[in-house]
């Protein structure tokens, strides 16, 4: 059914077509509208879950653990400072591959305090093991929120599905949201092998010597590789079901014969689809929207960046004393790629600077300037001379 | 005289006439091993000799029965029992982190009100886990009313990672971060007063138990199993490595804690105290000072600052002794050190008052 719903109140609608057991969240700008909209549907009887109101983030992921570890289809949702807090219980959730999903309303990590987007958030818990897929727009957010109740299961790998703070979570759009029989049949009743179960008692987290810790990051890194494989597959499945897709692991569009390409993940690259479309003089780009995150597609990248001369990567984080996150790992995987493309990283949108649709020239024009600075859209003249 | 009058009114009362004590017949089980009692924490694990924490967790266990699910902070119990093939829980149990203990329960519990089960969810944690780190996960566990039972084993200290100082450590008591030496006489501030804290959350029933008294810890293990609601029970759990004294003493320490009044045995209802174990026989702080080597410098003849120490510890032990009544009638022949310690904090406890 077509409704014009914010960004949040869609992601509450969606995870309450998933019929979650559990939901615990503690709250937090701009996550907040997701998890009100999600008590409201528990006060008025339209979403029957435990519904968990705890004291910290960190509770929040603690309680979604021991839910889902008890055989619970458990939710979360956070951003920033939350995801910071959540950040040893993230690592321990994926370690014991718990199966759950938590939305990220991405937003910029303190200090300085911001409340408004970036991806520092998510990036600082990138190698917690969990799933990270990025969604572009709200559609997306919705259809990957249902796609990742269906792929954790699948995996046993825990799902971030991450959405840009404000840009998306306080947008309000035309949404499509499926009708319950379509999520039912996509989605199978939630099962965990190893729940805990008083009929057969197991042990789950205990105590690794060295001789077997290797193994299990090994299989972790491996179910990972699989996963690939399984984010791609459950995305057909929802165009089967839907006829909408959210391009699997990245898709590729604009001009597929340019020269250069561009990189992003999340809500700029619709900026950049519509920066392409106004300034044609700026010449044309092949645009790569990167969904998958974690697990890396370095495949799909490698093909998707086929004959470019020029790559401009977007990244909306950046890891200080080394550069762009997204623009290091991307030209790792094209380290052994013949006649690879040049890499141009740029971050952007920090902290929630407004990023332009004219972004789309600057970065067309910095393509030729060998001393385009990293964070593209930083005013040196803002800045004390000895800090530029 | 008196004695065996006593005797003879309480027998009456209770029904208990103790028969004469039969060696089984060789290939016949004895009462002990007769008895029917689920062991939800198996022996064979890799606890220390004499260890407080193992011997309060498997009398829990037994009492808690196998219709239970357990959430296990980080320590010693969790490192002793699951060491990786194995485990020596029979019950399905989780560890997951030092501090989350009771909000890993919570989840577990709001699973099974989603699945409609009664499975009853038990969170264990140390002293650390508890006063300490997961101070904030249990207070929230304890105000959303989760139907939960939080136990935490109270050793005193950080032993799992080498007897460091924690918010529960007594005043005056070495650990590897409270020395003594020639500034300092071990640990500077107080032992937390946890259960008045537990006490504010108005909960439907906490209690202070120890392993000295496993009829007592077991009564208020059961007491709290009954109950739909959050409960807390501290363990007192002596440990040898840690508090150093003789493996074989464990029993001993634990039940001089209790009889000098620095661990008073209460029951809190609501917030209120509702009932205490009164110590017959009252014995001065040196008694449980003296068998432990994390005291042994306050045992020094001559030394003003260790007299200065003791005399803080006595005032503590009185000052407790004097707001839960703890002080009883003096000796009772039901009641002797040594022999069974059937009856005590049951309904004769509360008579003595």
């Amino acid at each position: 059914m077509r409704d014009a719903l914010e960004g949040s109140q869609a992601i509450a609608r969606a995870v309450s077509l998933c019929k979650p057991d559990v939901v615990a969240a503690y709250p937090i700008t701009p996550q907040t509208h997701i998890v009100e909209n999600l008590s409201k549907l528990v006060a008025e009887g339209d979403l029957h879950t435990e519904f968990v109101s705890v004291e910290s983030e960190f509770s929040a992921a603690s309680v979604v653990l021991g839910a889902a570890a008890a055989g619970a289809r458990a939710y979360t949702a956070t951003a920033s400072q939350g995801v910071l807090l959540m950040a040893e219980v993230l690592f321990n959730i994926a370690g014991m591959r718990i199966p759950l999903v938590m939305t990220v309303a991405n937003r910029a990590v303190s200090a300085p305090l911001s409340i408004w987007n970036d991806h520092g958030d998510s990036m600082a818990v990138r190698d917690s093991g969990w799933i990270q897929l990025h969604a572009a727009d709200n559609q997306e957010a919705v259809d990957t929120t249902i796609q990742a109740f269906r792929i954790t299961q699948e995996t046993e790998l825990p799902v971030m599905v991450c959405m840009d703070g404000f840009i998306l979570t306080h947008t309000m759009e035309v949404i499509d949201l499926p009708d319950q029989a379509t999520v039912d049949a996509f989605l199978p009743p939630f099962e965990f092998a190893r729940k805990l179960d008083p009929q057969d008692p197991k042990s789950l987290g205990t105590l690794v010597d060295p001789g077997f810790f290797a193994e299990v990051r090994h299989s972790h890194h491996a179910a990972m590789a699989k996963a690939l494989s399984v984010i791609a597959d459950t995305d057909s499945a929802w165009e089967s079901a839907t006829g909408r897709a959210c391009g699997g692991l990245l898709t590729v569009e604009g001009d597929k014969d340019a020269a250069v390409g561009i990189v992003a993940m999340g809500s700029t690259t619709g900026t950049l689809r519509a920066g392409m479309a106004h300034h044609p003089d700026a010449g044309p780009a092949r645009l790569i929207k990167l969904r998958s995150f974690r697990p890396f597609p370095a495949q799909a990248l490698i093909e998707a960046t086929d004959g470019l001369d020029h790559l401009i990567v977007i990244d909306r984080a950046i890891s200080p004393g080394l550069g762009g996150i997204l623009g290091t790992e991307i030209a790792a995987a094209l380290a052994d790629v013949p006649n690879a493309p040049k890499i141009h990283n740029h971050a952007l949108g920090l902290g929630g600077r407004d990023i332009p649709e004219t972004i789309y020239a600057d970065l067309m024009a910095a393509v030729t300037d060998p001393d385009a600075p990293l964070v593209f859209d930083a005013d040196m003249a803002k800045l004390a001379p000895e800090d530029r | 005289m008196q004695d065996q009058a006593r005797l003879a009114e309480l027998r009456q009362k209770f029904g208990r006439e103790p028969a004469a004590p039969t060696e089984p017949r060789p290939g016949e089980r004895t009462p002990r091993e007769a008895q029917p009692r689920f062991r939800g924490l198996e022996s064979g694990h890799r606890a220390c000799q004499g260890c407080g924490e193992a011997l309060a967790a498997r009398l829990v266990m037994e009492s808690a029965g196998p219709d239970v699910m357990v959430a296990n902070a980080t320590g010693c119990l969790e490192v002793f029992t699951t060491p990786w093939p194995q485990s020596a829980w029979r019950v399905p149990w989780i560890h997951s982190l030092f501090e989350n203990s009771a909000a890993v329960a919570s989840g577990m519990e709001a699973a099974m009100k989603a699945k409609g089960k009664n499975t009853k969810v038990l969170a264990f944690g140390g002293d650390g886990g508890t006063y300490d780190i997961g101070f904030q996960a249990l207070s929230g566990m304890l105000e959303r009313y989760h139907n939960i039972l939080y136990v935490c084993y109270d050793n005193e200290a950080y032993m799992n990672t080498g007897i460091q100082r924690s918010s529960s450590t007594p005043h005056a008591a070495t650990t590897t971060t409270s020395p003594a030496g020639k500034e300092r006489m071990g640990k500077r501030h107080l032992k937390k007063d946890l259960l008045s804290i537990i006490a504010a959350h108005h909960i439907p029933y906490a209690a202070s138990a120890s392993v000295a008294y496993p009829q007592d810890l077991q009564r208020k293990v059961r007491y709290a199993m009954g109950i739909d609601g959050p409960t807390f029970l501290v363990v007192h759990s002596p440990c040898p490595l840690g508090w150093r004294h003789a493996s074989a003493l464990t029993i001993e320490v634990a039940r001089k804690a209790v009889e000098c009044g620095l661990f008073p045995l209460v029951e809190l209802e609501r917030g209120a105290v509702t009932n205490i174990m009164p110590i017959r026989q009252v014995r001065p702080v040196t008694d449980y000072l003296k068998l432990q080597g994390r005291f042994a410098h306050l045992t020094r003849d001559g030394d003003p600052r260790a007299q200065e120490e003791r005399d803080h510890l006595q005032a503590l032990a009185d000052y407790n002794i004097q707001v839960f009544g703890l002080a009883g009638d003096g000796d009772d022949p039901a009641d002797t050190a040594g022999v069974t310690t059937v009856g005590r904090g049951g309904p004769l406890a509360g008579r003595a008052s």
